[in-house]
């Protein structure tokens, strides 16, 4: 067995594989004795306590708890990244949820119990941490260890003949020339081992010279490194993640949004942020350009592209062109901008009886399935006999079901056609209570179309107008590409351009990320160096026999996990013994 | 024929093969067992004396030899051998050490059909990427068969660089093999589509491939530390020197080699899942807008992470290192073929990229 007299072996936890056995029976001793005699002091007490939470084995529990505990969290949504799939577990389970609530299951990875797992964890990782680096930057300055008596023990032992000056003109060699051979062979080993990179100490023991050299602790550095980053990953997501913020907001073609509190649909500060700290840019979209597959037959109208041409402008400077895509953020102002998804905003007039325009908008509706069956809400409020609401269903290509009822059969402008159903009432917005645009609450309205009614929904394409029921107005499904020209030669059915469509950004700013990256290239880095960086020693000594001849020995002591130390030993000793390199030049000299 | 036809027609060909290699291996294996039976006979005639002195007085020294945490048991067992003084007779060494094994037509033929099975597999992977005109590795069907492409890779690599012979680990890699990619053209199939938007990123080229690669290396790593586990339950039998069954095993390397090799590998795949986890969080920032979201992929993208540092830790934590390591690294590879299946499959999330 290799011995064990690592001075680096003391600052490891006790129970490390590579940590005296002496020291772990003691250990365990005192903790027999503990149990056994109450005499511990309060002192004894907590540093038994920190001892055993800095050990190996805790490290090990801890990480294994750590694993376990990430588990719930992808078998139940969660509020952080599913808040829709929370809602949707509460309603279909009304009697577990409320229980898996209270154990916070739904926010698994900011609950309780999950932070104290990593907490102790990180704790245990710095109270390891630190003896270590401290005891590193001691081992870094450290001579290499004296050469052990006997180096036939240690691994890869070899012995390799020492080279004796020839002999000039037959007489025989002069009585010291042996001890000079080997003083020059210790020397010549010594540089060469420098220039592979090891430290080296020329010791002499016993009148038998000898080098001790030692390599890798680059291999240590990286283990702290690695695991000191990973406390820095963690700071950095725990306090730079507060002072950034997270927005939404649906943008539709030819609209504009200034970067203001107010203007965003759902804003998510970080714990830190501060409002003032937002650059009122303006963002304008300018187009949204969607591309399906119309070839392969096995995937017409998947999405094949989607691109949003938009304009920046600063709060004083000239407008910028830009574009964000899928996987292509805008990075301005601070901000990252995401496309994060798309449909269509039919833009929707009604007038009074009269004719006059008492709604016309744009109106964002939802896409619910891949062919972007879309639903959306119209509210007017104002201008007609009673407050209006419409639900309506969108189909870029209408097409119908055997039952009767429509869908989309394809996401692309094709035969676009419009349903609506109107109630008339209350929309219950003027208590000032905020609603939901994308919601009607139907409680205090009555239905005027579609369902029970026995009145046919409301039904347009592109540049259709049909009247309201009641006499309440009419209502235009307005044709866009009319409005702005559109293309002359397009045939009268080529709908491509006829509705508008939105785009809904994401706006974010994490001022974390540029650390988090620093970190995790370190802990990449540390890790690579730690596991493929070998530490070891090496010695070579110029051993007298009984017989008085003088051979050279060489052998090795891995430092943790070194495969290829046997063979590294054996290369050295064939470089080092080959006589032309140190014996000419010693004589050259 | 369209490419993917031809590459589908690759995969059936290359899987043919797979099973011929399959076979050998299982032969060679058949074959591992009774030269080590015949071994002991041999051994027992003239020994039978020594045998019955070893197992009357060593029961305590042999306890010792047989723990698999000692990395240094071969060194030990021979030590201890020599100290005794009793125990240079072949009997015991018949049992407890490993049975030389020559020269094997059925492992040859094994090798060979591997490396033909897998030119195979590389064609059918390479026009499957032909025919899609991108990399391919962007749905389920595809992860698998470029998957399988890397762990047959791995080994063959293993088999070129190690120090040990390791062919004997062809049953697993093959049978392995021959399993996921019967699953992946039966169930997991799906024509040549285009990527979506979410997909065309070189993220895909790098992301993927990595984390390919290090199940390629987790599952060599699985396949050792099993062996490791039999063989140590075996070791730990003869050191106690009751009955031995003779079997393969006694043709393999010692429990603490097999554990040695399954670290080296094992860490290899650490490191690749680490830059894994690190490349997905740099994807995931670009794509979805934040690079860490607990979405289902990375929960169990961090879980297996977590689980492999348990292992790394366990190797260095006396009392762990040995057959209780090995356990980590069996849980470790069994969460990434969880990763793989179930969770893309079955959990719903972002990743929703199996094309199924
Ligand atoms: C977040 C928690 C931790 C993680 C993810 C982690 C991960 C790792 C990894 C991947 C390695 C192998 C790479 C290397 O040597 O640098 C390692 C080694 C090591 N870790 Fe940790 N670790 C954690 C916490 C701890 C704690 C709390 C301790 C101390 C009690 C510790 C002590 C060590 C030691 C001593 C080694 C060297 C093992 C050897 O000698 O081979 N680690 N750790």
């Amino acid at each position: 067995m290799s011995p064990r007299s690592d001075p680096d072996a003391l600052s490891r936890p006790h129970d490390h594989i590579d940590a005296p056995e002496r020291d772990a029976a003691a250990a365990s001793l005192r903790q027999d004795g503990a149990v056994a005699q109450p005499k511990l002091g309060p002192v004894g007490w907590l540093r038994f306590a920190w001892r055993q939470l800095t050990s190996m084995r805790t490290a090990l529990l801890l990480l294994l708890l750590l694993a376990v505990a990430a588990v719930p969290g992808s078998l139940v949504p969660q509020r952080s990244s599913d808040p829709n799939g929370v809602s949707q577990y509460f309603a279909d389970n009304p009697d577990l949820a409320p229980v898996l609530d209270s154990f916070q299951l739904f926010d698994v990875y900011t609950s309780a119990w999950f932070s104290a797992v990593y907490l102790l964890l990180f704790v245990s990782l710095i109270g390891c941490v630190i003896p270590r680096t401290k005891h590193h930057f001691e081992a870094l300055r450290a001579r290499p260890p004296r050469t052990p008596a006997r180096l036939s023990r240690l691994a890869g032992y070899t012995e390799r003949p020492l080279a004796l000056p020839e002999p000039v003109d037959g007489a025989s060699a002069p009585a010291g020339s042996a001890n000079e051979a080997a003083d020059a062979a210790i020397d010549a080993a010594a540089t060469q081992l420098r220039q592979a990179g090891y430290r080296v100490e020329r010791y002499e023991l016993r009148g038998e010279a000898s080098v001790s050299a030692e390599r890798g602790y680059l291999r240590e550095t990286g283990n702290l490194v690695f695991h000191t980053a990973l406390v820095g990953v963690l700071v950095a997501v725990g306090i730079g993640g507060g002072f950034g913020f997270s927005g939404q907001r649906v943008v539709v073609e030819g609209q504009s949004f200034v970067n203001t509190l107010a203007a965003y649909d759902s804003f998510n500060p970080g714990r830190f942020f501060d409002d003032a700290n937002l650059d009122p840019y303006r963002l304008e979209l300018e187009g949204l350009d969607a591309v399906y597959e119309t070839e392969n037959q096995e995937a017409i109208g998947q999405p094949i592209d989607f691109t949003a041409h938009v304009s920046v402008q600063a709060q004083d400077g000239a407008a910028e062109p830009g574009v964000v895509k899928v996987n292509e953020p805008l990075r301005v102002h601070g901000t990252d901008v995401y496309l994060l998804g798309n449909g269509y905003a039919p833009t929707i007039t009604v007038r009074d009886p009269d004719g006059e325009v008492v709604f016309t908008d744009s109106v964002p509706f939802l896409p619910q399935d891949a062919n972007l069956t879309s639903i959306g809400v119209v509210k007017v409020p104002d201008g007609l006999a009673d407050q209006v609401g419409m639900v309506g269903f969108f189909y870029p290509t209408q097409s119908e079901l055997g039952s009767g009822a429509y869908t989309s059969s394809y996401p692309d402008l094709i035969y676009p056609v419009l349903t609506l159903n109107v109630y008339r009432g209350d929309l219950g917005i003027d208590a000032g209570t905020p609603t939901s645009v994308y919601t009607l609450d139907p409680s205090s309205m009555e239905q005027l179309t579609g369902g029970s009614t026995g009145v046919e929904s409301i039904e347009l394409m592109p540049g259709d107008t049909v009247d309201l029921p009641d006499g309440l107005g009419s209502i235009t499904f307005e044709d866009v590409s009319a409005e702005t020209g559109g293309d002359p030669d397009a045939a009268a059915d080529d709908f491509s351009q006829s509705v508008a469509r939105f785009a809904s950004f994401d706006i974010h700013d994490d001022p974390s990320q540029g650390w988090v990256l620093v970190f995790a290239v370190l802990i990449l880095a540390g890790l690579l160096v730690s596991l493929f960086v070998p530490r070891r020693r090496m010695w070579v000594k110029a051993a007298r026999r009984p017989d008085g001849t003088v051979v050279l020995e060489y052998a090795g002591l891995a430092r943790g996990e070194d495969p290829g130390l046997e063979d590294a030993v054996a290369a050295f000793a064939d470089k080092h013994s080959r006589p032309a390199r140190w014996s000419s030049s010693r004589e050259a000299a | 024929m369209t490419l993917d036809q031809i590459s589908i027609t690759l995969v059936y060909s290359a899987m043919a093969v797979y099973a011929i290699a399959f076979i050998a291996y299982a032969i060679d294996l058949a074959r591992r067992s009774a030269a080590a039976t015949k071994a002991v006979d041999q051994a027992r005639m003239p020994a039978a004396v020594a045998v019955a002195a070893t197992r009357s007085t060593s029961g305590d020294s042999g306890t010792d030899a047989g723990i698999a945490s000692v990395p240094e048991s071969t060194d030990g067992m021979t030590v201890d051998a020599a100290a005794d003084g009793r125990d240079e007779t072949s009997g015991r060494q018949a049992m407890g050490d490993t049975v030389a094994y020559g020269r094997s037509p059925s492992l040859r033929v094994g090798v060979a059909m591997t490396v033909v099975a897998w030119l195979l597999h590389l064609a059918a992977d390479l026009t499957r990427g032909i025919a899609a005109e991108r990399v391919p590795w962007a749905n389920m069907y595809e992860f698998a068969l470029t998957g399988t492409l890397i762990i047959t890779t791995v080994y063959l690599l293993v088999l070129v660089v190690s120090k040990h012979d390791l062919r004997f680990l062809g049953t697993f890699v093959t049978g392995l093999v021959l399993v996921l990619l019967g699953v992946a053209t039966v169930n997991f199939y799906v024509s040549v589509v285009p990527l979506p938007p979410a997909l065309q990123s070189a993220w895909l080229v790098i992301h993927v491939f990595v984390a390919t690669s290090s199940v390629g290396f987790f599952a060599l790593g699985f396949a050792l530390s099993v062996v490791q586990l039999l063989q140590s339950r075996r070791e730990s039998i003869v050191a106690s020197a009751k009955a031995v069954k003779q079997s393969f095993l006694a043709t393999l390397p010692d429990s603490a080699t097999l554990e040695n090799l399954a670290y080296r590998v094992t860490i290899i795949g650490f490191i690749l899942w680490t830059f894994t986890l690190m490349a997905g969080a740099i994807w995931a920032e670009a794509a979805w807008g934040r690079y860490w979201g607990w979405d289902t992929k990375e929960v169990w993208t961090f879980i297996i992470w977590v689980v492999y540092a348990g292992y790394i830790h366990a190797r260095a934590t006396r009392g762990w290192r040995g057959s209780r390591s090995a356990w980590l690294a069996i849980i470790g590879f069994s969460t990434v073929l969880f990763n793989f299946t179930v969770v893309n499959l079955f959990f719903k999330g972002l990743h929703a990229y199996s094309g199924l």
